[in-house]
């Protein structure tokens, strides 16, 4: 390769990981939210697969693409809300209530799905940062989802409330320790339903963003494993939502390498580059862990981290 | 309320999970019934499509073969108190090893060499999957993540394989890799009885859900695993190897859903190819948390979600439902079994008087709180 084809591949990975990026974005924001009140929802994946068929609908049937969002994060709340319901009662573990709502979530979203699988819908539009530029590699790299200012915005506001806002303060204690916040006068599992149905919104956002923006149709291998990446992200990410904004991009490029190489004219061993993601995770959960002790900076509430 | 605890128990054991499938199957009415089907109609041909008939039945136990070995997969690191979710993964990997043996060593035919592919299968799966057990223990990953992840790893390195340095260039269409001498395959029990095509596999799932079953009941290595899974702190003063004894765990649940790909190789795809990677390992998920990870409570279990599955396609053929209509009854099915778990030890005084019920409620702890407890006296013990 020459010096050109490495700008390309390069532009092409810093494209990808905003582009890749911004659905782990919303649904990382959504699982740091649900696991700061103290609760691991591994059924956003099945909330991320049943959000992007749901903003797709909503796209495709309103033609307008932002109603197709907000449809998203409806039902993304709606399928963590069932979570969030039922891991309230006793007895009921989350993670296996994830795994639950992971089969759930996938089987009505490929129900319901089935006539969406050819038509196209209204997409997201997206921003042209790269218009200064006259190549057009760096506008197409530079040409990023609208949503991403959004999750930006998101980021930093879950930052800031989290330290300043009482809501946040309420979540961040629920998660921290249940008995402070009974003692209070906090039903615990009302603020664990509302922050797990709040983090459902979210990664529903991250879902349309599958559907309506890339790949930017609906299909039954949309999401293979992303929420559930996510989940891991937050771990990665040290429960901060800043940090989550740097792991879904660090992500994102991660899984824009297999298509950026295919882009430049290396398609050799596509599904072992697809699998990036999944083994980077793995071993970023590995020098993340602790053979002793909780992990720094978790909630201490938290099942995954102990 | 005289009435012997113990009758309660073994009763609920079984009225639980009845009465959640039951609830899911309304649900699933309901849901069909919103589509503009009958939800009559729907459960008529659900129970047609699954025990109608003899051609039917053997279609559910054919299906039903490769769910017991993946509920294994599930119930047996389930007994160390893990929660193991990499089946599909482990079984992928279970075919390409079975389907990989005779590229890499020339195998002998007969039941020798059938032996041979099915346990490269599972000692791939088992080596794969005891890695979760590793990470677990040594690194404190949480294993259900790690299983997943290492399972889409796997189905990606299936995908790589099958489609790239092992395919058979004969495979135009689909992509495959080199089928199975026919010595190798593995035969129908009575092909000229009642059971038809029904393979060896629903044999050795049968076998492998009752011997272990009786190896976690009956003897000593069995039991400590549930000692692990019961108590760490016990089973580390009492001196059992936990460590050692998680991963064998592991590794024993992945060796089962690698012979369940194995077995799909040898006995009906021939070849390793995208047809072996059909969500089996989820659905085993779901029939190890129905079967209460109970080894003896799985062929049952299986063979009604084998049976559903088994329906799915009459449902897809007679009333034009997608063949996702599976997929969602299942996720029902486990969304009520888990709500079910809340009412373990209250059915009974639930039925006779309410304030029964607020009583135990403000007693019962969170499992999460406990094994906070657990570790505090792991601290103090230290």
């Amino acid at each position: 390769m020459n010096a050109d084809a490495w700008i390309t591949l390069l532009l092409a990975i810093v494209g990808g990981a905003v582009r890749v990026g911004t659905p782990f974005l919303f649904v990382s924001l959504g699982e740091c939210l649900t696991e700061k009140s103290g609760r691991i929802n591994l059924g956003l994946e099945g909330v991320l697969v049943l959000a992007a068929m749901a903003g797709f609908a909503g796209s495709y049937l309103t033609g307008v693409w932002w109603l197709g969002v907000l449809m998203a994060g409806f039902c993304g709340a709606l399928l963590a809300l069932l979570h969030g319901a039922l891991c309230s009662l006793p007895r009921v573990s989350d993670i296996a209530t994830g795994i639950a709502l992971m089969l759930l979530g996938t089987g009505l979203a490929f129900y319901l799905g089935k006539p969406l699988i050819q038509p196209q819908a209204a997409q997201i539009p997206s921003l042209p940062l790269g218009w200064w530029s006259a190549s057009q590699q760096v506008q197409s790299a530079l040409s990023i989802n609208a949503l991403f200012p959004i999750g930006l915005v998101l980021a930093a506001l879950m930052h800031w409330g989290f330290a300043n806002t009482r809501p946040g303060l309420v979540v961040r204690m629920a998660g921290d320790s249940s008995d402070a916040a009974r003692a209070l006068g906090y039903s615990v599992n009302g603020v664990r339903i509302a922050a797990t149905t709040a983090g459902g919104f979210i990664a529903g956002i991250g879902g349309a963003s599958l559907s309506l923006y890339y790949p930017g149709s609906w299909n039954e291998g949309l999401s293979s494993g992303q929420g559930l990446i996510a989940v891991a992200l937050v771990i990665f990410a040290r429960w901060r939502p800043w940090r989550c904004l740097g792991a879904a991009l660090l992500f994102g490029g991660a899984g824009a390498v297999g298509p950026s190489l295919q882009s430049v004219g290396i398609s050799g061993g596509y599904y072992l580059f697809s699998a990036v993601p999944y083994a980077l995770t793995l071993v970023i959960l590995v020098a993340t862990s602790s053979t002793r002790g909780s992990l720094r900076g978790a909630p201490a509430e938290l099942g995954v981290s102990r | 309320m005289h009435t012997p605890r113990n009758w309660h128990a073994s009763a609920e054991a079984l009225l639980l999970p009845v009465m959640a499938l039951v609830a899911a199957l309304l649900l699933f009415g309901v849901f069909c019934w919103f589509g503009g089907q009958s939800p009559v109609e729907v459960w008529a041909l659900l129970f047609r499509g699954a025990f109608g008939d003899a051609f039917s039945w053997q279609n559910t136990l054919q299906r039903a073969a490769p769910l017991m070995l993946t509920a294994l997969a599930v119930a047996l690191p389930a007994q160390t108190g893990l929660t193991v979710i990499g089946g599909e993964g482990a079984l992928a990997l279970g075919a390409l090893g079975c389907a990989a043996l005779p590229y890499v060593m020339p195998v002998p035919g007969g039941v020798l060499g059938s032996a041979m592919v099915l346990a490269s299968g599972a000692l791939l799966a088992a080596l794969w999957v005891a890695l979760a057990g590793v990470l677990r223990q040594w690194r404190r990953v949480n294993e259900t993540i790690s299983s997943l992840l290492l399972g889409y790893i796997a189905i990606a390195l299936f995908k790589h394989c099958v489609e790239g340095p092992m395919r058979d260039p004969a495979s135009l269409n689909k992509p495959s890799t080199r089928p199975l001498d026919t010595s190798l395959q593995i035969g129908p029990i009575a092909p000229d009885s009642f059971l038809g095509d029904v393979h060896w596999g629903l044999v050795i799932g049968i076998a492998a859900c009752v011997l272990f079953g009786a190896w976690l009941s009956f003897t000593a290595q069995g039991f400590s695993l549930r000692v692990v899974g019961g108590n760490a702190r016990t089973a580390r003063l009492v001196g059992l190897a936990t460590d050692r004894i998680v991963v064998l765990a592991c590794a024993l649940g992945g060796a089962c859903a690698g012979l369940a790909g194995a077995i799909e190789v040898a006995a009906v795809q021939t070849s390793a190819n995208a047809s072996v990677i059909a969500g089996m390992g989820y659905t085993g998920i779901l029939v190890s948390f129905v079967a209460r990870h109970n080894p003896w409570a799985i062929p049952p279990v299986a063979i009604l979600f084998g049976g559903f599955a088994a329906a799915g396609s009459l449902l897809q053929r007679r009333l034009g439902l997608p063949d996702a209509s599976v997929l969602v009854l299942q996720g029902f099915a486990f969304v009520c079994i888990l709500g079910a778990e809340a009412l373990r030890g209250r059915l009974f005084p639930l039925l006779t008087s309410k304030p029964a019920f607020m009583v135990v409620k403000t007693s019962t702890k969170r499992p999460a709180e406990k094994r906070a407890d657990e570790r505090a006296a792991d601290k103090v013990i230290a």
